[in-house]
């Protein structure tokens, strides 16, 4: 590597239901991303003209979600008018897709100062606005065998042995551990609060988070994929897994990631622009990695991602101190922590998307401002933050606190 | 003759077809150059106020030429150049600056319903003859001639798809109610004045409503979400049915929604591309073959004996079992009075229960009126004496036992009318063993019914040594006349469903004993296309059903003084089902058997069948699903080898409709031309390499074959 990819900073809007009566609603998309391009400006007073590149993610680029937003919230939030930018979608690996090539960028030494994240305004342009041949193309979608990725999840579930029991109890945990880290104040340093043009504030902290979920109020939902499954999807599955004699839909709203509006920043460069302008490193970046798997089962990437990343960096999990796997769904955790032998206590230690939600173009940049949290909090060193993916892909990036 | 061309004084011209030497106007050389030189002529014609397509022939206009597209073994671009040319007199009909409407005054399907639809206006006649719809679908095609492009656009997606993936054809009132024609008239005569009062009335009417600026199509364009739901869902609830195996659905589905997305001409040429890759598919091969040319066949009583057409006007079953109240009720249905007898009268009146049942359901679902419902139940007479004096004929369904039928056949036979037959309901007895109990065993003869059977269309008719060809004639009536599909064999045990079938039963066991996983031994039947897994099938038949018909055929060898008189060695059966009824796992009926059932109605695979894993042989699923198609296709082509069967067409439908052998394939036998002859000789003999010679092919059996196809195509 040419050069060391340090973390500047990463900060977050906190997150709020993506549905009509959540929080954040009644903010426009464009609006979460300049919240955040203020106060990274601000709380750094730094001069904007040295960013080479504004890199967000966003799974629903349409609409009021379109248009190359980051590029028009750089310029509505009065960065710099050199400063380019770009909306990245790699599905609900964007966010920390933007984050892996910032890092690439800085380590090539062809840029030195690049910012990633995403936004997502779920409840204004809603998951599949964008529509495509995925499903939307008839002779595509027979082709390619689609199916929605719950069923992949239950899939997981049903060949691991993951009982509706396990999925909930891990989801329980999940509630648990984010309401007491954020009830502790531990997400303070990277939530910012959106507020309004008067500066009255909309939302402050993190409000999906149900600190009451036991297991009994998670055992009574509903399977969220069983319709689909009957309707065909479980026999379309099946018939690329025909030793599954049939697939047990054990997740619910509960176990799954939440639907939320959010946004998230992170920003990367390497030693030489920092000293510039007097900022100092959190963190930096010790690996990257993608990779894609069968896609049907669709959500089994984060193992390989991992793999290839510590292979990369030449690590062992022993290595490495907390592990972040994205709560797309309860099976993915844990099918990700049974592929890497990962300790309960190394693992999605102040909760996840399940708890917190999951706003889709976002959390990747929400990932790495909690391991960095985490990390300084816990004076440990190193985080591995992986993510399932549509189509079958898997990333991953390792993080180490200098 | 040809296509007529009158114009009337207000400058109207009527141009009716009726085409050369043939009953029916057809999609032939003749209609493209009659079409060529009317479109040519319209085009040029001066002081025109509108057009009027009609015929003069029973039907509007009976479609494609099949033989033609069965002989097409390629679709090269020429294929499809020519194709484009003969669509494009349909769009240039459409185009015409004066308003066209089309009179349907018969069967207008497939091309003929797409002539209509490049009319501006679509007049039908209320007549049940006049039937509108593009069938293409079931013959493994898509409607190619505008049909898939200008429905969808004339209807909307959400109503277009049913009509266009399911092709069924409608009638007057139901195809105006859907908007597939615009005006229905009482009679013949009314239909041109109807047409040209509507040109009056319309005179600006010569734009088709998808060549105006603007056009949405109905219910929304591809990207309304309402329309947007359809189109993702579609594909998946296709798949759940078809399993993938039947492109025609998916290319239509994918040709219809993508017609929403691009320029209408060019929707029209994608449509001509995707057609060209059904023509040549051995699918369309299969379906054109079996399901029109072999349906055709049977009903047109192709394999009947010749003479004079019977009907049975009073017939009595013997046995209220579930097989003969079900034959009361295929009676009764078809308006055939029926005396049910059994040994009680109890058990006769639990007989027409059955069909009280279902005309009771039938009712409730508005498919039957009360009083239709109470006419039929009277033709059902319980009774517990032969009182069935005269019966054109006599079905005795009682217990499959031979000692019990050797007597009931005498003692009844009696009760026949002169020119009755006599039936015996059996699915595996021989018939002309069963025929020396019957008094004139010419009048006797073997009628396999299947069971649900009001729900089963075929019926096997087996020949016994004496039966003659005049009660043969009978039978192939009275099959037909309540509503059945005859398929004709020679004796033999097992006759030829009962044989083939229990290979598919025998083939999925010996997979057992290979070791595969029997999850994935259902799943291959599920790939293949077969309706239910050979497991779960042998659940409902009852494992110990299959013992007592062994133990029969057992008893039958000993009477006979042979050994092993059944052409079939199932071994895999005979190795696993006694042990299976031992442990009491006969079945479903009997609490379970190779599934364990829960008290909801769901089931899961016995976990204990591990213990019949003779070998530990890695069986891939491809293997898997060759055994079971392979299987069945072999021991049909020896049943027609040895004569059991008697043509390809009953051995295809045969297969199909009795024992469930794939729909696409076009059947057992259809399914070997599809692969081709040598490759499937090839396959053949690795898998009796792999299992032994149950799968072994007699090259003379391949060779019939090879000379009935050179036969049809000279």
């Amino acid at each position: 590597m040419a050069e060391a990819a340090y973390i500047y900073d990463a900060i977050r809007t906190p997150r709020s239901k993506g549905k009509a009566d959540g929080a954040l609603n009644e903010v426009k998309p464009i609006d979460l991303v300049t919240t955040l391009l203020t106060e990274m400006q601000s709380r750094h007073d730094f001069d904007t003209a040295r960013v080479d590149d504004v890199m967000l993610g966003c799974v629903s680029p349409v609409l009021e979600q379109g248009n190359v937003l980051p590029k028009i919230a750089l310029q509505k939030a009065g960065w710099d008018e050199t400063v380019p930018g770009a909306q990245v979608n790699r599905f609900c690996a964007s966010g920390l897709d933007t984050f892996n090539t910032a890092a690439a960028k800085v380590a090539s030494g062809w840029e030195d100062l690049v910012c990633a994240g995403g936004y997502e305004s779920m409840s204004r342009v809603p998951m599949g606005a964008t529509g495509g041949p995925m499903a939307e193309d008839p002779e595509t979608n027979i082709v390619t065998g689609f199916v929605p990725q719950g069923i992949g999840a239950d899939l997981i579930a049903t060949i691991e042995g993951f009982s509706r029991d396990d999925v909930d109890a891990f989801a329980v945990r999940s509630q648990k551990a984010a309401a007491h880290a954020r009830d502790s104040g531990w997400f303070d340093r990277s939530v910012v609060p959106v507020k309004d043009m008067n500066g009255f504030t909309i939302l402050e902290r993190d409000d999906f988070i149900r600190p009451g979920a036991d297991m009994q109020s998670m055992g009574s939902l509903k399977p969220s994929f069983a319709a689909h499954g009957a309707m065909g999807y479980d026999a379309i599955a099946l018939a690329k897994y025909p030793q599954v004699e049939k697939i047990h839909h054990v997740h619910t709203p509960g176990n799954s990631s939440g639907i939320v509006d959010g946004a998230s920043l992170v920003m990367v460069g390497n030693a030489q622009v920092g000293k510039d302008l007097g900022l100092t490193p959190r963190g930096r970046v010790l690996a990257i990695a993608l990779t894609a798997c069968e896609p049907t089962i669709m959500l089994t990437g984060p193992g390989p991602a991992s793999k290839k990343a510590l292979a990369k960096a030449g690590l062992t999990l022993d290595d490495i101190d907390l592990v972040e796997i994205n709560e797309a769904f309860a099976s993915v955790a844990l099918r990700l922590q049974r592929d890497l032998d990962v300790p309960d206590e190394k693992l999605n230690v102040v909760g996840g998307a399940i708890a917190m939600g999951h706003p889709l173009g976002a959390t990747g940049g929400c990932l790495v401002s909690t391991m960095l949290d985490e990390l300084e909090r816990r004076n440990l060193k190193r985080a591995l933050i992986c993510m399932c993916v549509g189509g079958g892909m898997g990333i991953a990036s390792i993080i180490e606190r200098v | 003759m040809g296509f007529d061309w009158d114009k009337d004084a207000s400058g109207i011209v009527t141009i009716t077809m009726d085409m050369d030497g043939q009953s029916a106007n057809t999609m032939s050389e003749q209609y493209n150059r009659l079409m060529t030189e009317t479109v040519a002529r319209l085009e040029a014609e001066e002081g025109m106020t509108g057009v009027v397509i009609a015929s003069a022939k029973k039907t509007f206009f009976a479609g494609g030429d099949l033989n033609g597209l069965l002989a097409q073994e390629v679709a090269d671009l020429e294929y499809f150049t020519g194709l484009e040319d003969k669509k494009d007199l349909l769009r240039r009909i459409e185009k015409l600056p004066v308003p066209v409407v089309a009179c349907i005054n018969g069967a207008a399907l497939g091309g003929g319903y797409e002539i209509c639809l490049a009319a501006n206006h679509r007049v039908i006649l209320d007549s049940p003859g006049a039937i509108t719809g593009l069938p293409e679908v079931t013959l493994g095609l898509l409607p190619g001639a505008g049909g898939v492009v200008r429905l969808t656009a004339l209807l909307g997606l959400e109503k277009a798809l049913p009509l266009l993936m399911e092709g069924k054809p409608q009638s007057p009132k139901k195809a105006l109610a859907l908007g597939m024609v615009d005006e229905m008239v009482a009679t013949r005569e009314d239909l041109i004045p109807a047409a040209k009062a509507w040109i009056k009335a319309n005179p600006d009417a010569a734009q088709q409503p998808w060549d105006k600026k603007g056009f949405v199509h109905p219910g929304g364009d591809a990207n309304h979400p309402r329309v947007r739901q359809i189109i993702a869902t579609a594909p998946t609830l296709l798949i759940k049915k078809t399993r993938g195996l039947m492109p025609a659905p998916e290319r239509i589905l994918d040709v219809a929604v993508n017609s929403m997305r691009m320029r209408f001409d060019g929707a029209l040429r994608n449509e001509s591309r995707q057609f060209c890759t059904l023509v040549p598919s051995k699918e369309a091969k299969a379906q054109i073959t079996t399901m029109f040319f072999g349906m055709q066949a049977i009903r047109g009583s192709k394999f009947r004996p010749a003479g004079d057409p019977w009907k049975a006007n009073c017939s009595a079953v013997l046995g209220a079992g579930m097989m003969g109240a079900g034959i009361a009720w295929a009676h009764a249905a078809r308006g055939l009075p029926v005396v049910l007898k059994d040994t009680a009268m109890e058990g006769a009146l639990k007989g027409k229960a059955y069909s009280e049942a279902l005309v009771a359901r039938q009712v409730k679902q508005g498919r039957m009126d009360e009083a239709k419902g109470a006419s039929l139940l009277g033709l059902i007479k319980p009774a517990d004496t032969d009182d069935f004096e005269g019966a054109d004929i006599i079905v005795e369904a009682v217990f499959e036992d031979i000692a019990l039928k050797e007597k009931v056949i005498p003692e009844t036979f009696a009760r026949l009318s002169e020119t009755g037959i006599y039936g015996s309901n059996t699915s595996t007895l021989p018939i002309s063993i069963l025929a020396e109990s019957c008094p004139d065993p010419s009048r006797f003869i073997g009628i396999h019914f299947f069971s649900p059977v009001d729900k089963m269309q075929v019926v096997e008719l087996i020949l016994g040594e004496k039966t003659s060809q005049d009660t043969l004639r009978k039978a192939y009536d009275y099959v037909k006349q309540i509503g059945k599909l005859p398929i004709v064999v020679n004796d033999s045990r097992g006759f030829f469903t009962s044989r083939v079938f229990g290979t598919y039963l025998n083939e999925g066991m010996e997979l057992i004993r290979d070791g595969m996983n029997p999850v994935m031994i259902e799943r291959a039947a599920w790939k293949i296309g077969m309706p239910v897994g050979p497991l779960q099938v042998q659940d409902e038949v009852s494992m110990v059903l299959a013992e007592r018909v062994r133990e029969t055929h057992k008893a039958l060898d000993a009477r006979l003084g042979i050994e092993d008189g059944f052409p079939v060695k199932n071994e895999g059966s005979a190795a696993i089902a006694p042990k299976m009824v031992a442990m009491g796992r006969g079945g479903r009926h009997y609490g379970g058997g190779f599934y364990d059932y829960a008290p909801d109605g769901s089931r899961s695979l016995w976990p204990g069948l591990g213990q019949f894993a003779e070998r530990n042989r890695e069986i891939s699923m491809e293997e898997a699903q060759d055994r079971m198609l392979y299987r069945q296709a072999i021991e049909t082509l020896r049943c027609l080898d040895e004569g059991v069967l008697r043509s390809e067409p009953e051995a295809n439908i045969g297969s199909i409709m009795a024992i469930g052998f794939p729909a696409h394939t076009g059947g057992a036998i259809q399914f070997i031309r599809g692969v081709g002859l040598d490759a499937f000789a090839a396959r053949a003999a690795e898998l009796a390499e792999l299992c032994g010679p149950r799968f072994a092919v007699s090259a003379s059996a391949l060779d019939k074959l090879r000379a009935a196809a050179s036969a049809r195509a000279a």
